[in-house]
C-alpha cells in the first residue's frame, strides 16, 4: 500500500500546474470561478490554448494527436484544471465522438473529422435523448430510412448542451423497427447546417440557456456519415457510455468547491461572529471534507484499478453516485452561507455599493439549482443503482 | 380535540384558492413573478379587496382574524399558488403598527404599501447584532446603516426600520423616497430591495421594540411554514401525477419501487410539517411563541429541502426546465429557508431553550 504518487507522477503534476500558472488566461478562469455563462469564443479560446500545447484530447492515442496519457495522468491533469477554475473542456467531439471514431469509425471518417475537433472547425453536439426516451433511451424513436445513398431522418431529439454552438450533431437513429430495440438503432453524424433542421432554446431552471431541442423534417444524410454498421448503434452507444465515465467521480470540482466553501465561511461575518464559528454550519462543512476525503482515495483506488486492467469497471457508477450527491452538497452549503443574500437575481444586476454577496459567490443559488442536474444526466442516480444491483449484489 | 377548520376558516381558504386559481395560474405567476416590478398592482389591490390583509389582524385593530390560524390558512394557499405578492411583508408590518397604535386602515385598504426592515449584510436574522443606529435630531430622529434583502421594499411606500439607540432596539418609519433603494427581483420569484440609511429622517413608532419586532417575527414564520406547507402539496401533486404519467420502459415510473418509497418519504414529511405548522400557529400569541416558531421553521427548512430536491430528481431533466412548474416549486420551496431565519439559526434557538 502506498498512496503517493510515482516520481515520475509528481513530475507531471508540477508541469501541469506551471502550464496552468501560465498558459490559462485570467480573465477566463475569473469567468468560471463567477459561474459566469462562457461564450463559445471562451470556449474554442482554451481548446485552442490546449491543443497548442498536445493537452486537449486527453483520452486520445498519439497517432490521432492525443498525449498518450495514462488514466493516473488524466486525473491529475483534470484535477489540477479544476484547482485553477479552468474551462471544462468540451466533451462532445474530444471525450465522445473521438474515441468512437477511433474505435469504429472508417479511416476516411478519422481523417476527416478528428482534425477538426482537435483545431475548433467543428462543434459537435450530443443527440442521444428524446422527449419519450431518457432513461430508456433504447426506446428512441428518431427514424433514418435508407433511400439510395442517403438517410432520410425524421423525429425530435431533446436536452442537447450546447447545440447553439454547434455545427454537427452525432444522433442515435432507428433504424431498424422490427427487431428488438437495442438491435434497430444506429449512429449517424449529421451537419446541422442540412436543410431540414430546426433547433430550439430550452429556459432552464435558473433561466440559463445552455440546452435545446433539435426537430428533424426529412433531413437527407449521406450514406457515408453511418459510423459502424447499420444497425450497430447500441454497441457503440455502451461503449461510449463508460468513456463518459472518466472523470465521474469530479473530486477536482469538488475539492474546488470545498476550498471555496471554506473560505466563504471564513470570510462571512453572521450574527456577530464568523460563519465558520457556528457549530451548525462547521459541522456540516467537516462532515462534507470527510466525505470528500473518502471519495478522492475511492476514486484512486478505481483509477489504479483501470490503470492495470485497461477498463473501467462497474464500480465506477458509485463514484457518479456519490461524486455528484457530495458537490450538490458542497453547492447546497455555498447558498446556505450566504442566507438571503443568495436570493436576488439575477445576480449580475446587483454589483457595486448595492452587491449582497461577493463577486465569485453571487450566482451560488443559481449554481445549486443548476447542478441538480448533475444526478439527473449522464444515467440518473438511480439508474446507476440499477446497474450496480445487477452488475454487484447477487440478489 | 378537534383539528377540523373552522366553517370560516375553510370559506377564506376556498375564497382565495379560488381567486389564485382563477388569476394566478402558474403562467401568470411567472410573468409577474420575474420581471419588474415584481408584483401586480392590480392583482394586489384585487387581494386586498377579497380581504386577504383583514384576515390577518384581530377585530380590536380592524380587522377579521389574525390569528395563528387565520395566517396559515391565508398563507398556505399563497404557498399552493406560489404568489409572488409582497403579503408577508404587509402581516409583518401591521403586526408592528397595531403593537405601536397607529392606524391599520390604509394598509388594510392596499393603498398604503409597506415593507419591514430588520436584517443587514452581517445580521441577517439576529436582532442582537443589528448596527443601524438611530440618532436623536431636533425633534425627530436620522438613521444610519444598511438595511439587506428587504422582502417589500421594492414596491414599499413606508418602511418600519429596527435600529439601535442607547436605551435598546426602536422601530422607526421611514418614508421609502426619503432612503436610498435599490429594488431586484429574487431567484424564486417576487421582488425585495437593499435600503441605504444616510442620516435618513425617521420617526419612532416604538422606543423599546425587541418584544414587538419578535412577535411579529414569529407571526412571519408561522405565515412562511404555512406557505411552504401549501407549497409542498402542490408539489407533492405534481410530482404523483407525473409518476403515474411518464413511462419508461414500457411502464409508469412510478411503478419502480424504489422511487416509490422516496414518494411515500416525501409525503410523511410533509404531514410532519403541516403538524408543526400547526403546533406554532396555535402558539403564536402565547408565551411559547417563539420556541414553537423556531421549532417549525427549522424543520420546514429540512423537509422543504428534501421535497425540492427529491421532486426535482424524481422526475428527471423535465424539472430542469423553466417551463415546467415543479422548477419553479422547487426554487421557492429552497429558498424559503433563508427567509427569517435557516434551519440551523432555529435549530440553535430550539438547542438554547434544551440548556436554560
Ligand atoms: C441539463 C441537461 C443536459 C443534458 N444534455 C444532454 C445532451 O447533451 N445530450 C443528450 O442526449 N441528453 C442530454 N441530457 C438528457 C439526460 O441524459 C436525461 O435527462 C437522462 O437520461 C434522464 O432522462 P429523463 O430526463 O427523460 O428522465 P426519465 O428517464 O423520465 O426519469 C425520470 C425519473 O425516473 C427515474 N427512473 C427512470 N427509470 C427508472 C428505473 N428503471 N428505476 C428507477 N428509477 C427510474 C429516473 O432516475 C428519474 O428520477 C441532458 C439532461 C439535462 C437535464
Amino acid at each position: 500500500m502506498d498512496l503517493q504518487f510515482t516520481e515520475e507522477e509528481l513530475a507531471f503534476h508540477e508541469e501541469v500546474r506551471a502550464f496552468l500558472a501560465a498558459d490559462l488566461p485570467q480573465d477566463l478562469a475569473a469567468k468560471v470561478r463567477r459561474s459566469d455563462t462562457l461564450s463559445k469564443a471562451d470556449h474554442d479560446r482554451w481548446h485552442a490554448i490546449l491543443n497548442a500545447r498536445g493537452w486537449l484530447a486527453t483520452t486520445w492515442p498519439e497517432e490521432f494527436g492525443g498525449p498518450g496519457w495514462s488514466p493516473v495522468q488524466r486525473h491529475i491533469f483534470e484535477e489540477e484544471s479544476a484547482r485553477a477554475h479552468a474551462p471544462r473542456t468540451v466533451p462532445f467531439g474530444l471525450a465522445m465522438l473521438g474515441p468512437v471514431l477511433i474505435r469504429f469509425g472508417s479511416k476516411a471518417q478519422q481523417a476527416e473529422y478528428l482534425p477538426r475537433i482537435l483545431d475548433g472547425a467543428d462543434w459537435w453536439c450530443q443527440g442521444y435523448s428524446e422527449p419519450g426516451a431518457g432513461s430508456d433511451l433504447a426506446s428512441l424513436r428518431t427514424r433514418a430510412v435508407r433511400e439510395g445513398d442517403h438517410y432520410i431522418v425524421n423525429g425530435q431529439k431533446t436536452w442537447t448542451t450546447l447545440g447553439q454552438h454547434a455545427n454537427r450533431i452525432f444522433c442515435l437513429v432507428r433504424t431498424d423497427a422490427q427487431v428488438k430495440p437495442q438491435a434497430g438503432i444506429s449512429f449517424l453524424l449529421i451537419d446541422l447546417d442540412t436543410p431540414g433542421i430546426e433547433m430550439r432554446p430550452i429556459k432552464l431552471i435558473e433561466g440559463g440557456h445552455e440546452v435545446n431541442e433539435v426537430f428533424f423534417t426529412d433531413v437527407k444524410v449521406p450514406v457515408e456519415n453511418l459510423v459502424g454498421e447499420e444497425n450497430s448503434g447500441w454497441t457503440i452507444a455502451k461503449f461510449l457510455l463508460t468513456h463518459e465515465r472518466t472523470n465521474i467521480a469530479g473530486t477536482g470540482f469538488s475539492t474546488q468547491a470545498f476550498e471555496e466553501v471554506k473560505s466563504l465561511a471564513r470570510a462571512r461575518r453572521v450574527n456577530g461572529r464568523r460563519l465558520i464559528d457556528d457549530p451548525l454550519y462547521a459541522a456540516r462543512l467537516a462532515q462534507v471534507e470527510i466525505d470528500l476525503e473518502a471519495m478522492k482515495i475511492t476514486n484512486l483506488r478505481m483509477l489504479a484499478r483501470a490503470q492495470k486492467t485497461g477498463q473501467p469497471g462497474v464500480e465506477s457508477s458509485m463514484l457518479k453516485i456519490k461524486g455528484t450527491v457530495i458537490r450538490q452538497e458542497l453547492n447546497d452549503l455555498a447558498r446556505r452561507a450566504l442566507g438571503p443574500a443568495a436570493a436576488p437575481f439575477p445576480a449580475e444586476a446587483l454589483a457595486g455599493n448595492a452587491a449582497v454577496a461577493p463577486e465569485e459567490h453571487r450566482a451560488d443559488a443559481a449554481r445549486y439549482f443548476n447542478n441538480r442536474k448533475l444526478s439527473i444526466f449522464g444515467g440518473s442516480n438511480e439508474i446507476q443503482r440499477n446497474i450496480l444491483t445487477k452488475a454487484l449484489l447477487e440478489l | 380535540m378537534d383539528f377540523d377548520q373552522s366553517e370560516d376558516r375553510r370559506m377564506l381558504a376556498e375564497t382565495l384558492s379560488r381567486y389564485l386559481s382563477d388569476r394566478y395560474d402558474i403562467a401568470a405567476r411567472n410573468a409577474v413573478a420575474y420581471d419588474a416590478p415584481y408584483h401586480s398592482p392590480d392583482r394586489w389591490a384585487e387581494m386586498a379587496e377579497l380581504g386577504i390583509l383583514h384576515a390577518l389582524v384581530d377585530e380590536d385593530h380592524g380587522g377579521m382574524g389574525g390569528s395563528g390560524f387565520d395566517i396559515a390558512t391565508v398563507f398556505e394557499e399563497l404557498g399552493r399558488a406560489l404568489c409572488p405578492e409582497p403579503i408577508l411583508p404587509a402581516l409583518m408590518g401591521l403586526r408592528l403598527l397595531a403593537a405601536a397604535g397607529a392606524e391599520l386602515d390604509p394598509v388594510l385598504a392596499g393603498t398604503d404599501q409597506i415593507a419591514v426592515a430588520i436584517g443587514e449584510p452581517e445580521a441577517p436574522w439576529d436582532l442582537d447584532a443589528l448596527e443601524t443606529r438611530a440618532r436623536k435630531a431636533g425633534d425627530g430622529w436620522v438613521l444610519t446603516g444598511r438595511k439587506s434583502v428587504v422582502y417589500g421594499g421594492h414596491v414599499a411606500g413606508r418602511l418600519l426600520v429596527a435600529a439601535k439607540t442607547d436605551a435598546g432596539l426602536g422601530l422607526f418609519e421611514v418614508l421609502a423616497r426619503d432612503a436610498e433603494i435599490t429594488p431586484y427581483g429574487m431567484i424564486d420569484g417576487g421582488g425585495a430591495a437593499e435600503v441605504f440609511l444616510d442620516a435618513t429622517p425617521a420617526r419612532l413608532l416604538i422606543a423599546d421594540a425587541t418584544e414587538a419586532i419578535e412577535a411579529a417575527l414569529n407571526a412571519g414564520r408561522v405565515a412562511l411554514c404555512a406557505e411552504a406547507v401549501g407549497a409542498m402539496d402542490a408539489t407533492k401533486d405534481l410530482l404523483l401525477d407525473y409518476l403515474r404519467t411518464r413511462q419508461q420502459f414500457g411502464r409508469p415510473i412510478g411503478s419502480f419501487q424504489a422511487l416509490q418509497h422516496r414518494a411515500v418519504d416525501l409525503v410523511t414529511e410533509i404531514e410532519q410539517a403541516r403538524s408543526i405548522t400547526i403546533l406554532a400557529a396555535d402558539a403564536l400569541d402565547g408565551p411559547e411563541a417563539g420556541r414553537r416558531a423556531a421549532m417549525a421553521k427549522n424543520l420546514i427548512g429540512r423537509a422543504a429541502r428534501l421535497v425540492a430536491e427529491e421532486a426535482i430528481q424524481m422526475h428527471g431533466g423535465i424539472a430542469m426546465t423553466w417551463e415546467a412548474a415543479v422548477s419553479h416549486y422547487g426554487k421557492r420551496l429552497v429558498m424559503i429557508d433563508a427567509q427569517l431565519g435557516d434551519t440551523d439559526f432555529h435549530l440553535t434557538r430550539v438547542m438554547e431553550g434544551l440548556q436554560a
